[in-house]
């Protein structure tokens, strides 16, 4: 169905090819995932079926690809359309009209079909998808994962033969991911739907791929072959996999279910070891050695609280978007606010550095009402760094960035440079912050947060479309952050992410907090937020996979 | 390409009718379509032709309170239905700023009823005819007041139609041929909220590193970035719509493409020459024929034209008895106020001089009812949705 020869892509400008010598063929019916760190090229090569690369980012192909029997050197992207569905990584930069119903048969307007075909079609594709309820609505005012399934809708009313998905799940919460994923399997199964996609959350996507396809690094030869064998070396991989390296089982599971059915003699092993890593406190106590030598100092004797919310209530654009929350943050402490796309856990973060002001109840942070003090005296107790990290970049050097940051918070020049050259070392003065990878970016924005010293630092959405390199890397700042004294709050869909790094995780639901607890005790308590390993190993309490290396080398 | 469009599969696709047969055993729940928004245009812009053939204050009080009450009760709840809120305001501006140009300013309507004096500034020779300052007098702000009013429920209609139909499902409405345009269009109004939105975010985000996010150098300072979001929106939006199919075009024989051109050109020609003759005192004859023959000719252009796009509409929408009724109502109201206008204008233009309270004449106010029509012939929109984003599960 889809045939790579040979194909190598050459950007304008770029020294070397963005992909070389990729050799690959798709048959029809199957699907097939893309893995690799970030900035290997997956987007390219996803692109290159599509005919997007190179007739409309420009650059040279070489090589030959085709699709259906179409050569995309001859036809051009418009003239696929008919074959080839693509959804990129931003569902919102994707849609052409405005609501839903009008949007999954733009792409039949566009190719001609008859108006009752498109009317059967678009029930069809609602059903299918499950998205009858929402076909009036505008799209503006759907969620992340309606949007996401809203736009694979729109790309299926057509009818093609080939689905290309770059990061389908990545801005998901798990429920809404694993409906996608849900879709996906169905396409596959039962319309033979051939699917191409690229994915950094592997432990969503794995169990389903018939291939993967593996980018070790930028220019290197893609190698593909059937999920076990290729995750045994890949240098990106899953939990379960991981987990399956350590205790060295062949062939590799890839779901929890196989994982689980080996998992009896490690559990014996574990069994009375407990968790070495205790969650459930924070530790308020810093160690030794500090990070950034500058943490707020903490007043001796009990630490007072770093945030306090009393029964908040937000709303917004006449919708209730929090009702009565209370949260309390102490120092060293981490939480995970976790809960579906849409149940307010950016709109408390917000709150908790005034962007959004209460309608009744209060929020305190430091001591001071957020939405009422002046931002230059907020940095210095409270700092965010939002879903977009961009947005709080300004300037158009690495350099220039850290001195503006340095002036904002009133520290001593040098300050944020010499932080990020902490986080992050490799990173060049004089780069456009444009130009970073997508983990850099989010150090850089981390490096701009902590120039005030914040003792409470809030985090919406870290590791969305991060690699498991970088994931790793974040996952170490923040961990020795919060053992030098600050109080971190994520806001995640990483149930992951969420096991590795909170002591507490705070579920909400519709705007309430339905559940408050210690990590272990919520995430596994609950079926779609506990991880892997987590579900692996029930009924005993791990979470990840270092702890279980930890407790193995004990 | 066609013979690879829709491709025969088991589970969705069924046997396939030709194109043209009747829809077969597909349900068409026609009564929850909305109103052509054709028609809501219609009668929008009616009520301003309406409002401007008068400037009696209680008339035109009627017709903003008329549009006003159709559209509390049939807006749709969608985004764009909230504009209207922001064509009030804009109507108020206008309303002020004339008001204090007539006091600044002052007013060419003679008046005895002075008010208060404002010390004059003595301006050059060249200047005459232009006074700044001096005397202001009752009856130059009741005309001043009178003429603003007019002009704020022109845009008060404007922003009836806005929010009672989008003009983005106006444009979807237009011939095949000029779709593009179309297209283009609607991007650029659907780029709007969305900019506005990056201009909130980015703001907020000011906040965050500490920088006053309120005043206009915030606005200054975000407006690159949110210009470079924007363009970045641009580009993947356009690499979307190309691979879905935008700007696909059918072959069509060269004999029918230089026909359209010949067609379109010659009838725009035509169009010129004809209005040039009507204009002008010497081609009262020959105008109206060519400009007509002009006219025709184009629409044959855009419709020979329409042949190279391939496109089909999904559920246009249907210019039903509702939509003819709506108009109508608009139609009616303008038409009797012309009527009532040339029959009698002292009632429709109270005079300031000298100042007497206005009246309201009755039968045009009765024909200025008539604009309620749309509110009890039209459907109600559906009952307000929590707008909150639903649950994924």
């Amino acid at each position: 169905m889809i045939r790579f020869e040979n194909v190598s892509v050459t950007y304008d400008g770029a020294a070397r090819p963005a992909v070389r010598d990729v050799d690959l063929e798709v048959p029809e019916g199957e699907l097939v995932l893309v893995v690799g760190p970030s900035g290997v090229g997956k987007s390219t090569v996803l692109g290159a079926v599509s005919g997007l690369v190179p007739h409309f980012t420009g650059g040279t192909l070489h090589g030959r690809v085709t699709v259906a029997g179409r050569d995309t050197r001859t036809h051009k992207p418009r003239e696929l359309a008919d074959v080839v569905g693509t959804v990129g990584q931003d569902p919102l930069s994707h849609f052409v009209t405005d609501t839903v119903e009008d949007e999954l048969a733009y792409g039949m307007e566009s190719l001609g079909l008859a108006p009752d075909v498109m009317r059967r079609r678009v029930e069809e594709t609602l059903d299918l998808l499950g998205l009858a309820g929402l076909r009036d609505r505008h799209i503006s005012t759907l969620s992340g994962g309606q949007r996401q399934r809203v736009a694979i809708g729109s790309v299926l009313t057509p009818h093609p033969k080939v689905l290309v998905l770059d990061e389908p799940t990545s801005a998901l919460d798990p429920a809404a991911a694993e409906e996608v994923l849900a879709v996906l399997q169905r396409l596959v199964h039962d319309l033979g739907t051939t699917v191409l996609m690229a994915e950094h959350r592997l432990e969503r996507v794995v169990q389903y791929a018939d291939q993967v396809v593996l980018m070790p690094g930028p220019g290197e030869r893609p190698w593909t072959g059937a999920p076990a064998e290729v995750m045994a070396v890949s240098p990106v991989c899953p939990p379960v996999v991981e987990l399956g390296r350590l205790a060295g089982w062949s062939p590799l599971p890839l779901t929890v279910r196989d994982a689980r059915r080996r998992a009896a003699p490690l559990r014996d092993r574990l069994e009375g070891r407990g968790p070495g890593r205790d969650t459930a406190a924070p530790r308020t106590a810093p160690p030794a050695k500090r990070l950034l030598g500058r943490a707020r100092k903490q007043t001796d004797g009990a630490p007072g609280p770093v945030a306090e919310v009393r029964s908040l209530a937000v709303r917004r654009d006449r919708v209730q978007a929090l009702t009565r929350v209370d949260l309390t943050v102490s120092p060293g402490e981490t939480v995970a606010l976790m809960g579906r796309n849409g149940a307010g856990k950016s709109t408390l973060l917000g709150a908790l550095v005034g962007l959004v002001a209460p309608a009744s109840g209060s929020v305190r942070t430091g001591g001071a009402v957020p939405h009422r003090t002046r931002p230059r005296d907020l940095v210095r107790r409270v700092g965010l760094v939002p879903q977009e990290p961009r947005d709080l970049l300004y300037a158009d050097t690495v350099a220039a960035e850290c001195a503006a940051a340095d002036r904002d918070a009133e520290a001593e020049p040098g300050t944020c440079r010499a932080l990020l050259a902490e986080l992050l070392p490799s990173v060049a003065d004089d780069m456009h912050p444009r130009d970073l990878s997508e983990g850099q970016r989010l150090t850089l924005a981390l490096a701009v947060v902590l120039t005030a010293r914040p003792p409470l630092l809030l985090l919406d959405e870290p590791t969305r479309g991060l690699d498991y390199a970088a994931k790793a890397r974040l996952t170490a700042i923040l961990r020795r952050l919060a053992a030098e004294g600050h109080a971190i709050v994520l806001a995640t869909h990483d149930v992951e992410l969420a096991a590795e790094l909170a002591h507490r995780v705070v579920l909400l639901a519709e705007g309430e907090v339905i559940a408050d607890g210690p990590s272990a005790e919520v995430v596994v308590a609950s079926p779609a937020f506990a991880p892997q390993v987590a579900k692996i190993l029930a009924p005993q309490p791990w979470l990840t996979v270092s702890q279980v290396k930890e407790a193995l080398e004990r | 390409m066609r013979e690879a469009r829709g491709s025969e599969r088991p589970g969705l696709a069924r046997p396939r009718p030709e194109r043209g047969t009747p829809p077969a055993g597909v349900p068409v729940p026609r009564s929850r379509r909305a109103l052509h928004p054709g028609a809501w245009w219609l009668w929008a812009l009616a009520l301003g032709t309406a409002a401007t053939r008068t400037t009696n204050p209680l008339l035109l009080a009627l017709l903003i309170t008329v549009s006003g009450y159709v559209v509390a009760v049939r807006r749709p709840h969608t985004p764009w239905a909230r504009s209207y809120g922001a064509f009030v305001k804009l109507a108020a501006a206008v309303l002020l700023l004339r008001l204090a140009f007539a006091v600044v300013l002052g007013s060419p309507i003679p008046g005895t009823h002075t008010l208060f004096t404002l010390p004059e500034v003595p301006l050059p020779d060249w200047a005459q005819g232009i006074r700044l300052g001096g005397r202001v007098t009752a009856e130059g702000l009741t005309f001043a007041l009178y003429d603003a009013l007019r002009l704020a429920a022109l845009l008060i209609c404007v922003g009836a139609a806005n929010a009672l139909a989008s003009p983005s499902r106006l444009l979807k409405s237009l011939p095949g041929a000029l779709y593009e345009l179309g297209v283009a269009v609607v991007v650029a109004l659907t780029f709007a909220p969305n900019l506005i939105a990056d201009v909130r975010r980015l703001r907020a985000a000011r906040r965050l590193r500490g920088r006053p996010d309120k005043g206009v150098r915030g606005l200054v300072q975000v407006g690159l970035p949110v210009l470079e979001g924007a363009l970045e929106r641009s580009v993947s939006l356009a690499a979307a719509m190309d691979a879905r199919g935008y700007g696909r075009t059918a072959e069509v024989p060269p004999a029918v493409r230089r026909t359209t051109a010949a067609l379109t050109l010659g009838g725009l020609l035509g169009v010129c020459a004809g209005t040039y003759g009507l204009l002008t005192a010497a081609g009262g004859s020959y105008g109206l024929p060519v400009l007509l023959a002009g006219l025709a000719s184009a629409l044959a252009g855009l419709r020979l034209g329409g042949r190279r796009t391939l496109r089909t509409r999904y559920r246009p929408d249907p210019w039903d008895a509702r939509a003819w009724l709506v108009s109508a109502s608009g139609a009616a109201v303008a038409a009797l106020l012309i009527v009532a206008g040339s029959l009698d204008p002292g009632a429709l233009r109270p005079g300031v001089v000298p100042l007497e309270p206005p009246t309201l004449p009755l039968w045009p106010a009765a024909a200025v009812l008539l604009g309620l029509l749309p509110a009890f012939v039209t459907p109600a929109p559906e009952a307000a949705r929590d707008p909150r984003k639903e649950p994924t599960t």
